[in-house]
């Protein structure tokens, strides 16, 4: 006989052992995909790791993708962590590379308009996430929902600005003009596409596990989302931890645009991310809510992304089973969680 | 002004608005009845689209649309017993399960289509669904052509609405899904399974959102796009809270967003006004919002809404 027991703590390995086998059994349920596709599952998973990571431009490439994911997964961590449901990452990213292009493309000196980017996208990013908050403190408004709908409306606003008046007078595609070329952010790596940006969103995690782990706010961030009653007894303002973690998480989302716009494309476009606020909810629940485990879970997402394309053009298989590998190890890890709040023990049949 | 005022009486127009709302009305009755339950289902986006997927698939291997609308609707009822799986049977957070859900759908949609058509420039199209006029009632002028020369999927539409207010509020079942939406402690100890009444709702909600995404392929579009159900989900979701959870209201919140989508395709085509047609897009969103904040006060959401049940916590 078997029984689900109630866990009351977890060995220090679940951390590490829970997204491996969460991402095993996503390549495991895939591998069918592949078979489907007609083609050998070790060699589609073999061109999948070795154009992601086999040698170094590769490896510079995946931690490209991976930048703006290291930061939308921070900032749905640190907001999960104080059980703020954003959602909304998609949309505070869009306003983010939306506010820093407006800056990058006003002449100045390089390294200041790259700070100026990074500090106006960031706050644009706040901002957008500065809404649900506000909502849920002052009218209970659910904060999923509201932070849902507000990525909608941010992508609307974008394009009426991309196709109206923001539109590029001379390429006369529905894109913003580029940033300056000073503001272009530095590459670090000749012949390489590795940017500054990439090296920001990478000294990011630590910072934001400091930040959770070790400050009196990433204190009361945690408390407020274990346990918000005895947080309040505690005399901790609930609802103003809420604001703070909420503008904090949404400079994190914003910082993932700025990074697209300084270092990547140079401008706004309508797909200038491709769900990178939702892969933020993956990455996030890959790494348990741990600002660390961010980077490793946002370089893997990435190098499904990088590896798929190339994996693609060798073997036939659609490049868009790196978009069923994240849903499905979103769904795998959420169901490996469970193991953190019960247990399989053995009971003896009683006489 | 008067040029707006004499688009909206004419029949294209009308046709249009039933046409828009057809789809969402499905979608948002589908996740009405996951919500009534207690089931937050944010799987609408991608199950839309892989249903939408799988029917004008189906259709175009077989040549028999109403077998592609049951396949989608079939795979829409799968999906959502998978939500159900997740979030009823196991419990985990419906909010994340249900980005997992649509991110799931839509990359296998996306794969599935790629992997059956192949890459090509111009995407395969079949002949959808013909208009079937109503005898006598497809008479009656400007109402008649505009309503009732329309999809037989649109007819049902407009059956489905009193039908599910029908099952919601004067069927046990619908009770049922009430109790386990607002209590299900007092649910269970009635002896309503709370896990059973949920995942039916679930399932039935997904059906429907299979449903919405067979019309965009079968009769809105004859076509499979990326782009094809585009925020739909999520204006559905948007709907139902704008709707207050009620089946008439919702409807009701559909066709108002219909109308205003159709008078913003109007301005765009006959380049009235000069309002950037996303300010309409947006609108939906924005109102809901803004309901959210002054609803609140009056809480009318579901209240066991996001909360999973276990028959063991007391």
């Amino acid at each position: 006989m078997f029984r689900l027991e109630a866990r009351t703590s977890t060995p220090a390995w679940f951390n590490l052992a829970l997204p491996l086998i969460a991402i095993a059994v996503t390549l495991v349920l895939c591998s069918g995909l592949i078979a489907v596709a007609g083609a050998g599952v070790v060699e589609a998973y073999g061109v999948m790791l070795s154009a992601s990571l086999g040698d170094s431009y590769a490896i510079t490439e995946t931690l490209v993708r991976a930048a703006p994911m290291i930061f939308t997964g921070l900032a749905v961590a640190i907001a999960f962590r104080a059980k703020f449901w954003n959602i909304g990452a998609e949309g505070q990213l869009l306003a983010g590379a939306v506010a820093s292009c407006f800056v990058g493309a006003i002449p100045m000196p390089g390294y200041l308009a790259m700070l100026l980017m990074a500090l106006v996208g960031a706050a644009a990013g706040a901002l957008v996430a500065l809404v649900p908050a506000t909502l849920r403190v002052k009218f209970k408004v659910d904060d999923v929902v509201s932070s849902l709908l507000l990525n909608s409306v941010i992508y609307y606003a974008l394009m009426a600005l991309i196709e109206g008046p923001w539109k590029d007078t001379f390429s006369g595609y529905p894109i913003s003009p580029p940033i300056e070329d000073s503001a272009n952010f530095p590459v670090l790596i000749e012949g390489t596409r590795l940017h500054l940006g990439v090296v920001v969103a990478l000294i990011a995690a630590p910072l934001c596990w400091f930040l959770i782990a070790r400050t009196t706010l990433g204190f009361r961030i945690r408390v407020t989302g274990e346990n918000p009653e005895a947080a309040r007894y505690g005399g901790i303002n609930v609802q103003r931890v809420l604001i703070s973690t909420a503008l904090l998480s949404g400079a994190l989302a914003g910082l993932a645009g700025v990074g697209e716009v300084g270092g990547v494309h140079f401008q706004v476009m309508s797909d200038i991310s491709p769900g990178y606020g939702y892969s933020g909810i993956v990455v996030a629940m890959l790494a348990r809510l741990n600002p660390l485990g961010v980077v490793p879970a946002a370089i893997f997402l990435a190098a499904v992304m990088t590896g798929a394309e190339a994996m693609s053009r060798a073997t036939g298989v659609p490049a868009f089973l790196s978009d069923v590998i994240q849903g499905t190890a979103l769904l795998a890890m959420l169901v490996a969680l469970l193991f953190t709040a019960y247990r399989i023990r053995r009971v003896r049949a009683s006489a | 002004m008067s040029a707006v005022f004499e688009q909206i009486f004419q029949v294209g127009f009308l046709a249009a608005i039933i046409r828009i709302a057809t789809p969402l009305a499905f979608a948002t009755l589908g996740e009405m009845f996951s919500e009534r339950a207690g089931v937050l289902n944010l799987g609408i986006e991608g199950i839309m689209l892989l249903s939408a997927m799988a029917g004008f698939t189906a259709a175009s291997l077989s040549g028999s649309l109403w077998l592609g609308v049951l396949v989608a609707v079939l795979v829409g009822a799968l999906m959502g017993a998978l939500h159900a799986l997740f979030t009823v049977a196991l419990g985990l957070s419906q909010h994340v399960c249900g980005i997992g859900v649509t991110l799931f759908c839509s990359g296998l949609a996306y794969f599935l289509y790629r992997l059956i058509f192949g890459q090509q420039s111009v995407p395969p199209s079949i002949g959808g669904f013909k208009p079937v006029p109503i005898p006598l009632l497809a008479d009656i002028p400007i109402l008649g052509p505009a309503v009732f020369n329309q999809f037989t999927l649109v007819y049902l539409a407009i059956i489905a609405v009193p039908l599910a207010a029908f099952v919601l509020y004067r069927t046990p079942w619908g009770l049922s899904v009430r109790m386990v939406g607002e209590n299900p402690r007092a649910a269970d100890s009635a002896g309503v399974s709370v896990i059973a009444t949920r995942f039916q709702a679930v399932i039935l909600g997904g059906a429907l959102m299979g449903l919405a995404g067979a019309f965009l392929t079968m009769a809105q579009f004859n076509a499979f796009t990326f782009g094809v159900v585009s925020g739909r989900g999520w204006v559905a979701i948007a709907l139902v809270v704008f709707g207050r959870w009620d089946p008439w209201r919702s409807a009701g919140a559909a066709l108002l967003f219909a109308f205003v989508d159709a008078l913003q395709l109007r301005m765009q085509a006959s380049g009235l006004g000069h309002i950037p047609y996303e300010a309409f897009l947006m609108l939906p969103f924005i109102f809901t919002i803004v309901a959210m904040a002054i609803m609140s006060r009056n809480a009318v959401a579901p209240s066991a809404l996001l909360k999973p049940f276990r028959r063991e916590e007391r």
